[in-house]
């Protein structure tokens, strides 16, 4: 490993092993990942792909502390984790606003959470609502947003508590392409003016190579595991639609697909099985 | 989907409607009167509009409807605020303390199946013909709409919703606040018509078995001497009663539930 800081990484896994019981609590349990290990350091932003069902979002459900491995470790800044990670914000893949809170009350809710006065929170959302450009729907309800916007919402929910790690989980796959590739581009630049460690799950592998600094690659699931590691030396600032074709992307997506693909069509004989 | 979208563009406007629904009434007044005044049926038995509108217009009148009315509101108003309060503690414990809904659940099923009217003389007897039989009898049955939808509303909270608010640093009264009691809530909000709606039967059934003030005790007093005119009198009276509390009800859910798609909303045949 290059990485040669003094300070312990961000985000460190070691033989992380997740198994479900059964539903019925009778039958065989389930291990959706083992024996998983990477670390990620302060300010990297990291990709992780693999096929559907490979257990992507049980990795990032660990990290966050929703969810318990069976067995290893996860370590935030060197301390291992227990209970929820205060360090980590979550951008999930499902709409997560709170549906009864006007856009900016959501925003200002996890300043709230956190013992500052309503009024105050609120006052300190309003930037943030202006900075993912949505500055006059601050009184709107979720269900009055689009798609997109109640993305951009989630991603000032987010970020205005300062995580120094944040987790996405596939959080633009239900947006159109050409939204989708406007919020990464939004998201990136974000990013870049206050570099936070990102882990960033995907199905997409094209996203993964934009956004990133290294990709990492599951096997299908059941008891998924780390089968590849790729460094993304792309120059940034990227502009995810125009990087694509750039020669040196294409030769990375090749590579990694190469591999990629017997995984999704190991994935899709399981799938195929059950 | 599409004869269905276009149906419902043919339909007439607004004004027109009202003007139909009113004809309706106005055509089924008539419909009374000829019948009543033709003898086709007994005036006796079936009594006329006009003698009905006017006994109702006299009892606003001389004043001596108010008493009863505010009687009436008063055991509705403290039936539904018991109850909803009772119903949101109580559902909000069994949905946190998965070990007490596990045990209560056959009683509570039990209590529910039961037709809340049988316990009406028990009430009597126990509180006496005062209104607070009859608060108890509405509470009984406002209890159970608001305790289901409460638990309802708290079991099926989003699991992304509350792992994001977790994940924003909620702490368990934090969860309470801002995730839980307005989830909960919009389900007792959706349930408010048939709660109100409830008490009110239980204000009514209190007092027409046993009492010496409200609507219920009118009718009840009219159905004994065979005056007719009188109990359709204090029916309307009722009606009118419920259609104002319902509007107030209707008010009130679309000040606090304004957060929810318009769609989600169940009206009631208005005018």
């Amino acid at each position: 490993m290059p990485e040669s800081s003094t300070a312990s990484p961000a985000l460190a896994l070691d033989g992380v092993t997740i198994t479900f019981p059964s539903p019925d609590g009778r039958g065989r349990s389930y291990t959706a990942v083992q024996d998983v290990a990477f670390t990620v350091a302060a300010g990297e932003f990291v990709s992780i792909v693999g096929p559907t069902g490979s257990g992507k979002s049980t990795i990032l459900n660990a990290i966050a502390g929703l969810l318990e491995p069976s067995g290893g470790d996860v370590r935030v800044f060197g301390e291992s984790l227990g209970g929820i990670n205060r360090h980590a914000g979550y951008m999930f893949q499902a709409d997560a606003l709170m549906p009864w809170k006007s856009a900016l009350d959501n925003v200002a809710a996890g300043l709230e959470f956190r013992g500052v006065s309503r009024g105050e929170a609120r006052q300190r959302a309003q930037p943030w609502l202006e900075r993912v450009g949505l500055g006059r729907f601050g009184d709107r309800f979720p269900h009055q947003l689009s798609g997109g916007m109640r993305k951009r919402v989630a991603l000032a929910q987010t970020l205005i508590v300062d995580p120094k790690i944040i987790l996405m989980d596939e959080p633009f796959s239900a947006l159109d392409i050409q939204t989708r590739q406007l919020m990464e581009n939004e998201l990136l630049d974000l990013w870049s003016a206050d570099r936070k460690s990102v882990v960033f799950i995907t199905h997409d592998l094209e996203e993964a190579i934009a956004m990133s600094d290294r990709v990492l690659v599951l096997s299908a699931g059941p008891a998924a595991r780390l089968i590849g590691e790729y460094r993304v030396d792309l120059e940034r600032p990227r502009d995810v639609a125009e990087i694509r074709m750039t020669p040196h992307f294409l030769d990375l997506h090749r590579e990694i697909w190469a591999q990629l693909r017997d995984e999704v069509l190991k994935g899709y004989a399981q799938t195929k099985l059950q | 989907m599409a004869s269905a979208s276009t149906a419902r563009k043919r339909l007439p406007s607004r004004p027109v409607i009202l003007a139909m629904q009113v004809g309706v009434l106005i055509g089924f007044f008539l419909l009374w009167h000829v019948l009543t005044a033709t003898n086709i049926l007994s005036p006796f038995f079936f009594g006329t509009p006009l003698a009905v509108l006017e006994r109702t217009f006299k009892d606003f009148a001389s004043g001596a409807i108010y008493y009863h009315l505010g009687i009436t509101l008063l055991e509705t108003v403290l039936a539904f605020g018991i109850g909803t309060v009772a119903g949101i503690l109580f559902g909000f414990w069994f949905a946190r303390v998965p070990l007490v809904s596990a045990v209560f659940d056959p009683y509570i099923k039990a209590v529910n199946a039961l037709p809340r009217v049988v316990l009406a003389p028990i009430f009597a007897l126990w509180l006496g013909l005062g209104i607070w039989s009859k608060v108890a009898l509405g509470v009984t049955l406002v209890f159970f709409i608001v305790f289901f939808n409460v638990y309802q509303g708290v079991k099926e909270v989003s699991p992304v919703v509350l792992a994001n608010a977790r994940m924003l640093g909620a702490n368990s009264r934090d969860l309470l606040r801002h995730v839980y009691l307005p989830s909960a809530l919009a389900w007792v909000f959706s349930s408010l018509h048939t709660a109100v709606g409830f008490a009110m039967v239980g204000a009514v059934v209190g007092e027409y078995l046993g009492s010496a003030a409200g609507l219920g005790y009118r009718i009840h007093q009219a159905e004994g001497v065979f005056d007719t005119v009188g109990v359709f009198s204090g029916m309307l009276v009722l009606t009118i009663f419920v259609i104002i509390i319902d509007a107030a009800v209707t008010f009130i859910e679309k000040r606090l539930l304004h957060w929810r798609p318009q769609e989600a909303h169940t009206t009631n045949a208005q005018g």
